[in-house]
């Protein structure tokens, strides 16, 4: 296997419009999920969570679930079959499923249920008597609650930063603006449970595992689960041919996917089935944490910032440390000499926070635009004018160069789409019927990443076709669709030559669907290995022979500091009675270099978009802090955004590539759509009242006397 | 798995001795709300009687003592009744007040009646690892000192906070509308101002109707108040959401006088609240918003709130306002 730097891709396929690959088998029901993989004589699994948010099990009794006719076993700390964890280097200990009497959390795992049929599992789990020791247990966020400093934060960035002298910058200040901003426990629900169907077999050459799971990454589930099985990686093949989502939450393989393959370990050569429930999820399947961003904000007069500070308090897990990077945003987003940022982890007993669509961009942009708008009314500044003054020359971060920086063009192209200058410079000036209105801006960034260790492999089929593999996952995005142009102009054919495979870990290894960085990983090794195919094999090879290879890296990754830019613009209503919000007009303009498929990336914005007006408005998880669990664990009591509430809502970009990031031109497009919405949305329900709410979502009674 | 017995009789008759000779059967209509119940652990019945054959799935216009009354089959499904032409034009309240509620694919399947006696969508109700006294008696209520969002402000007790999650009982309960029911010994009619009720100390009964009773139709008596009544509800969800407070209105008058009124509150109280010491402050008053929100004010005195519910006290006030200063534009 080679590695080699690839040559830039002349776009044909590339930056055309091709339907969804998969998407005749998705609205006919033919696409395969995880759970409805078919499997003979399949077993199904059922999970019993814990009834106590801390403390020891001290008794399971599973008699009378395993007199329930069709159940098979039961599975607890005691008798579960033993992970590897001594080497802290493989060892989750989210993973850690049954393997002693602990409760970190309520709803953790403590037994699981085997059974004949789906009904029998869940009857026997809900049979299964289990005692605790329960201890006292924290579970809220608080105030004045202990904060430690983590070494780093995700996924491996600086905790703190200081640049220049932040008390001197606000001593020196005009204006000083002095606020601090909430945002809610958020959880990703995507639509498809978090699901699989596992067989462990023991062949003479040791055992084998192999599963169909619903998951952004086959080859880093794979990765994570065999160790701590004790097997090599490649005793462990995954497939996800079809996700319903993921938005982070299946970027890692969490433990209800570890008590399948334990339970399936038990009884080798039957397949063993679960999908956990959308209840299930709240529990067991990641979360965003509740973020207390306190902000300062140093100004002259005219709106140049002289100092910037951003010190985050949010939470974590006493069972696995999770540190969203809210303030990362912070550090490159506008020009201030004097800078600080700072992130504090309260650890409670609660359960394990993960990755959420744009994890540290999202709530840490909502309260930087929420500042910098009262800034732009402290200032007496027009909010998008406000921006356009700190407009950075370098990246403050790292003094680098921007491989493109273009959210002034963002901001005026944005403006002038959404009629921004028939703005009232007053909020609470505009009333229509029954409702107040108001409009708000904000800006949008997110980082490009391509991540390292991709592998691609083309294979000639003769007749001019090719077979295209990497073990990639399309959770939705089309990536299917995508990756097929890419391949299409790298090897010079068009896009229905290639034959492209993916979701599978016996093709070559991918990286995960996340930290939207899938297209430009995946999409530079399959161009890296088209390249050196067409130098090996010339164009027209002989059926059956095949190269792999993997990309390194583009020198401007190092060179140039590279991030996605967008500015997002709202219109939000607000009845004078009710308090109730409706967004009619959401509009978001990008720089995210070449758009690779405008079909796709059209809806991976619009839903970025429609995500983040979720958050404005919804999107929050109560938990009980008598209880520790959250209570509001479906979706009728968690409120996403309905079809109602998503009116006018458009995505457009600029035109343009990065030639410093990826062979493609493009970065990455998966997440920056939810950035700066949240602020966008709620800056214009200021606008619209005058009353500023200073955390998400800002709900109807906000507005109500 | 948990066995249960199923029977789907043609004749009521049928259906009412069936339920009422076993105290673990249940009635299953549209199954909505019954169906995520058994899924959850909520309830677990012995039998379930399936009315949806029973032939209560017309909508006629009878004569009745007081004008036309429109008499509604229990099993008539919600969207139909929404849109049918008559319910539009002389109770439209009763159109908007199902519009308002659940998805197009729920109200394509949810019945009349069982609209009417679906069961809180309290979370504490629904988690069956925590205590409520609703779903087991004497267990205790998580509702208090929990999630406090949608409990009730009216009404509620010690055992109890929860409120009435249905957008029709609440217009219903606005225009005076009566169900029929029938019991193992006949047929009687009962106000629905008296179908609900308020907890108490059994918050496990949500209507007054004995095991084994069924609603077999609601019937609407029409009048010039009824054409002139709408309905709200407010929600941070455009769609698909239960009321954080709604209103159901109807009003007439003569000049600036309000001759006759009627304010009917859903998302305060356990079950559906008729403000009556609000209508009667209205009533023979000269109409304004002031009085309106002063009207409500005498009836909101009595309200009970904690610090996450207290927003429904201004916001059931404004409603109430919107939705009657709605009314007297279109009567003037």
């Amino acid at each position: 296997m080679t590695e080699l730097l690839p040559d830039p891709v002349p776009a044909q396929a590339m930056g055309t419009a091709h339907l969804r690959a998969d998407g005749p088998a998705k609205v006919t029901g033919l696409a395969t999920y995880a759970v409805e993989h078919p499997a003979d004589d399949a077993l199904h699994l059922w999970l019993v969570q814990s009834t106590v948010a801390r403390g020891r099990v001290t008794r399971i009794d599973p008699g009378a679930a395993l007199a329930h006719p069709g159940v098979v076993a039961v599975l607890d700390h005691t008798n579960a079959p033993r992970l590897v964890a001594d080497d802290p280097e493989t060892t989750d200990p989210e993973l850690l499923v049954l393997q002693d009497d602990r409760v970190a959390f309520r709803g953790q795992i403590v037994a699981a249920v085997l059974a004949e049929t789906s009904d029998a599992a869940r009857e026997g789990a809900a049979l299964v008597a289990v005692r605790y020791d329960a201890e006292p247990h924290r579970v809220e966020l608080r105030d004045d609650s202990p904060a430690y400093a983590p070494e780093s934060v995700n996924p491996d960035q600086p905790t703190d930063t200081d640049d220049g002298d932040v008390e001197a910058g606000l001593a020196e200040a005009d204006v000083v603006l002095d606020q601090t901003y909430r945002t809610a426990y958020e959880h990703n629900n995507p639509l498809e449970p978090h699901a699989l169907v596992v067989t462990w077999r023991d062949d003479p050459d040791g055992p084998r595992v192999t599963m169909v799971d619903s998951t952004q990454g086959v080859h880093p589930v794979a990765a994570t689960l065999a160790p701590m099985l004790g097997l090599e990686k490649d005793r462990v093949r995954v497939r996800a041919p079809y996700v319903g989502g993921g938005f982070g939450s299946k970027g890692l393989p969490h433990a209800p996917e570890m008590a399948a393959v334990l339970a399936a370990r038990t009884v080798p050569g039957r397949a063993v089935r679960m999908a956990v429930t959308r209840q299930q999820m709240f529990a067991l399947t990641g979360y965003r944490t509740a973020t207390v961003s306190h902000f300062r904000l140093g100004a002259r007069a005219d709106g140049t910032l002289l100092a910037i500070d951003h010190q985050v308090r949010e939470q974590t897990s006493a069972l696995k440390e999770y540190a969203e990077q809210t303030a990362t945003p912070t550090r490159m987003l506008y020009a201030a000499p004097h800078r600080r940022t700072r992130h504090r982890l309260v650890e409670l007993d609660v359960a394990v926070p993960s990755w959420m669509r744009a994890p540290g961009e999202m709530p840490g942009v909502y309260a930087h635009e929420v500042a910098m708008d009262e800034l732009a009314v402290a200032c007496g500044l027009d909010p998008v004018e406000l921006r356009l003054r700190n407009e950075p020359e370098v990246d403050p971060e790292t003094g680098k160069p921007f491989s493109g920086r273009r959210l002034v063009e963002c901001l005026e192209r944005g403006a002038e789409l959404f009629g921004w200058a028939a703005r009232a410079p007053e909020p609470r000036a505009t009333v229509d019927g029954e409702w107040w209105v108001g409009s708000g801006v904000a800006s949008a960034t997110y980082p490009t990443m391509t991540q390292a260790g991709s592998q691609a492999r083309v294979q000639a089929l003769g007749s001019g076709r090719y077979s295209v593999a990497v073990g990639a996952v399309d959770i939705g995005t089309g990536a299917r669709t995508v990756l097929a142009q890419i391949a299409a102009d790298a090897l010079g054919v068009r896009v229905d030559d290639v034959d492209l495979q993916i979701a599978d870990t016996d093709l070559p290894m991918a990286t995960v669907a996340g930290g939207s960085s899938g297209t430009s990983s995946w999409g530079s090794a399959v161009v890296a290995a088209a390249q050196l195919f067409r130098r090996d094999h010339g164009d027209d090879p002989d059926a059956g022979v095949h190269t792999t290879a993997s990309a390194s890296q583009s020198p401007g990754m190092e060179e140039y500091a590279t991030h996605a830019f967008g500015a997002v613009f709202a219109e939000a209503r607000v009845h004078r009675y009710t308090g109730e919000v409706r967004v009619p007009r959401l509009l978001g303009v990008y720089s995210v270099g070449r758009v690779l498929n405008p079909v796709t990336a059209r809806s991976q914005l619009l839903g970025g978009l429609t995500m983040g007006l979720s958050a404005a408005l919804f999107e929050e998880s109560y938990r009980d802090p008598r209880h520790g669990h959250v209570v509001t664990q479906d979706l009728a009591t968690y409120h996403v955004a309905s079809h109602a509430d998503v009116r006018g809502i458009e995505a457009v970009w600029l035109d343009e590539e990065d030639p410093h990031v990826n062979p493609m031109g493009s970065r990455g497009i998966g997440e920056i759509g939810i950035v700066g919405t949240p602020a966008a949305v709620a800056n214009a329900t200021f606008h619209a009242t005058g009353v500023r709410v200073r955390e998400i979502p800002v709900t109807a009674d906000r507005f109500v006397d | 798995m948990r066995e249960l017995a199923y029977l789907r009789p043609d004749d009521v008759g049928d259906a009412v001795a069936a339920v009422s000779g076993n105290p673990r059967a249940q009635y299953l209509g549209g199954g909505t709300n019954l169906v995520d119940h058994l899924k959850l652990g909520v309830t677990s019945p012995e039998l379930l009687v399936d009315v949806r054959r029973l032939p209560l799935d017309e909508v006629e216009e009878v004569a009745g003592d007081d004008g036309p009354v429109l008499r509604v089959g229990a099993n008539v499904r919600n969207s139909d009744l929404a849109a049918h032409p008559v319910v539009r034009s002389v109770f439209p309240a009763v159109a908007r007040a199902l519009l308002s509620g659940a998805s197009g694919q729920i109200r394509n399947q949810a019945t009349t009646a069982g609209n009417l006696l679906q069961r809180t969508r309290c979370v504490y109700f629904q988690d069956v690892t925590t205590a409520c006294n609703k779903r087991d008696p004497g267990s205790g209520c998580s509702a208090i000192g929990g999630y406090a969002r949608y409990n009730a402000i009216l009404g509620a007790s010690e055992a109890c906070v929860t409120t009435h999650p249905s957008d029709l009982a609440v217009a219903l309960a606005a225009l005076d509308a009566t169900v029929v029911v029938q019991g193992p010994d006949g047929e009687r009619r009962v106000p629905v101002l008296e179908l609900h009720r308020l907890p108490g100390d059994r918050p496990e009964q949500d209507t007054t109707l004995a095991h084994g009773e069924l609603i077999t139709a609601v019937e609407l008596t029409a009048g010039r108040l009824t054409r002139r009544s709408t309905y709200y509800k407010a929600r941070d969800r455009a769609s698909y959401a239960f009321a954080l407070v709604s209103v159901a209105g109807a009003l007439q008058l003569d000049g600036d006088t309000v001759t006759d009124v009627r304010l009917a509150w859903g998302g305060v109280a356990h079950r559906p609240w008729r403000a009556t010491v609000a209508e009667e402050a209205l009533r023979g008053s000269a109409f304004s918003e002031e009085a309106v929100l002063a009207a409500c004010e005498r009836e909101l005195s009595a309200a009970v709130t904690s610090e996450e519910s207290a927003f429904k006290v201004p916001m059931v006030r404004n409603v109430s306002a919107l939705v009657l200063g709605r009314l007297a534009k279109e009567d003037r």
